[in-house]
């Protein structure tokens, strides 16, 4: 599993980072990037779904196989 | 005085949010329009709508082609089409191409690592607070709690006097409460306003110091200086935006948990939950509705838009709308997802809203560690704004030891 965000979409809520620091930081406007490569490991899952269940914009994106 | 409200006859073809059983409780009646119509119209104000459905307030708020920003707070009167797409307090009254510049300056003075820098200090104050409240029966959790936190907050940004608190007190409340002013009455209140900021811009200009004031006067847009009337509008906004809004959330929450023992208590033995419990407070009681302006007329959805009529953004109502929420109207304190618009939704997402979460976290947590056991003290004696900012503005409880 690998996440990304949409630039286009992301508008700085914030619950990303908020929900999955270990995935998502804000950068220095406080729109959300990702941390590394996006890779997702066994045991972040959920966090990584939660962030995504949680932004506003719908701009955490999950990629399955990856 | 404002003008008394006309009472409503039916809130789908007539509806005022400042009618009182509007302010008394909205969502009753949000409830009622879901059912009924997805789009409620009035005559009032020369013409406004207001959609429920959360689909409906999210395409909006993402449109600014076909809805102006021009201004956000319905009156009587609607400012020229030539202030756009500056507006008077940009940028939150801007439209693009101004808007994303107008943003942008201000970003990084409230991203979360610079508010994370006046997280001890608020706490400070908060303690400050509740330590003179203790040994009370009854303490007014909005007047002489909730309120005092964002004013203080601000005022420090800002590097405006302490003790002007109950001055900018007032100029919220004639800003944002007074829209049924007479109107002369009205342009007077809000000229005391922009007198007052422009005398701290000139004390800024002969002192500069480090805050939020001197920064908006030497940062630039495009390679230039932001023009005095850009930085005093700004300055009102931030003055204007992050006082009651977040007095509201802060008073909204203590008024849920004085009434709901089962979640101040788990609050009280999970105090990390608070985090999570503080987005859905928010969503269920979500304090601000915004407006645009209808820029051309059109038929949207099914409704015949005029040029320069309202449509309120309601927030709280895309907030329960059970299409996105499940248990929409139940406060559910450990909700996992909770994608809620509390702080609007696209190009104009609350620029506080990473200040106001951390205001409502620490004065949460001071006011529970000093309070575990309140209640209302008198569910009548409760008293909300009228308007598009909601929240307890006599909020009596009992305090119990
Ligand atoms: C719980 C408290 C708050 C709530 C619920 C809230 C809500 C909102 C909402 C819904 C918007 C969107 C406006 C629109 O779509 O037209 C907004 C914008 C804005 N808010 Fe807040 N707000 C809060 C606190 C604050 C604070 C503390 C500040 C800072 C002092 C602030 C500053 C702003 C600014 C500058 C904008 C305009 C952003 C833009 O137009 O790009 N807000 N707020
Ligand atoms: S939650 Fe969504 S909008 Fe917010 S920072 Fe993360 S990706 Fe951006």
């Amino acid at each position: 599993m690998r996440v990304r965000i949409d630039r286009d979409r992301c508008q700085g809520h914030g619950r990303c980072y908020s929900l999955a620091p270990e995935l998502f930081q804000p950068d220095d406007i406080g729109d959300g990037v990702v941390v590394g490569d996006g890779v997702v490991t066994p045991g972040q899952e959920d966090a990584a779904r939660r962030a995504a269940l949680n932004c506003p914009e719908q701009a955490v994106v999950i990629e399955e196989e990856a | 005085m404002s003008e008394a409200v006309r009472p409503v006859a039916d809130y789908a073809t007539d509806f005022d949010h400042h009618g009182a059983e509007w302010v008394a409780d909205p969502y009753p009646i949000i409830e009622d329009l879901r059912r009924r119509c997805p789009v409620a119209h009035t005559e009032r104000y020369g013409g406004a709508w207001m959609p429920v459905r959360h689909e409906d307030v999210a395409a909006i708020a993402y449109d600014t082609e076909h809805f102006s920003s021009r201004t956000v707070v319905v009156g009587h009167t609607r400012p020229p089409r030539d202030i756009a797409p500056i507006g008077v307090a940009p940028p939150i009254s801007s439209d693009p191409p101004f808007h994303h510049g107008a943003r942008r300056v201000l970003l990084p003075a409230f991203s979360p690592q610079a508010i994370a820098k006046l997280e001890p200090g608020t706490r400070a104050f908060c303690e400050e607070l509740v330590d003179g409240l203790e040994g009370r029966d009854v303490v007014d959790g909005a007047a002489e709690y909730a309120q005092h936190i964002p004013v203080r907050v601000i005022a420090d940004m800002l590097g405006f006097p302490r003790q002007d608190a109950d001055l900018f007190r007032r100029f919220v409340h004639d800003v944002l409460e007074g829209v049924n002013d007479p109107l002369e009455e009205r342009f007077e209140k809000v000229q005391a306003l922009f007198g007052y900021l422009e005398a701290q811009v000139e004390d800024h200009v002969a002192h500069p110091r480090d805050d939020l004031t001197s920064y908006l006067l030497e940062a630039e847009m495009d390679g230039e200086r932001l023009t005095p009337r850009h930085v005093v509008g700004t300055m009102a906004l931030l003055l204007l935006a992050g006082i009651d809004t977040t007095w509201s959330a802060i008073g909204a929450s203590l008024w849920h948990l004085a009434r709901t023992p089962a979640d101040r208590e788990r609050l009280v033995a999970e105090p990390e939950l608070l985090p999570t419990a503080i987005e859905e407070l928010l969503r269920a009681y979500a304090p601000v509705t915004m407006a645009r302006l209808v820029k051309e007329d059109m038929t949207w959805k099914g409704c015949e838009m005029k040029a320069d009529d309202w449509v309120l953004l309601s927030f709280p109502a895309a907030n329960r709308d059970p299409e996105v929420f499940e248990d929409a109207d139940e406060v559910v304190i450990d909700r996992e997802v909770n994608r809620h618009a509390a702080f609007g939704l696209g190009p104009h997402r609350c620029l506080g809203s990473h200040l106001a979460r951390m205001e409502l976290r620490v004065a949460l947590e001071a006011w529970l560690a000093r309070f575990p056991d309140f209640s209302l003290a008198d569910p009548d004696a409760v008293v909300w704004s009228p308007g598009q900012v909601r929240g307890p503005r006599r909020l009596p409880l009992a305090v119990h030891r």
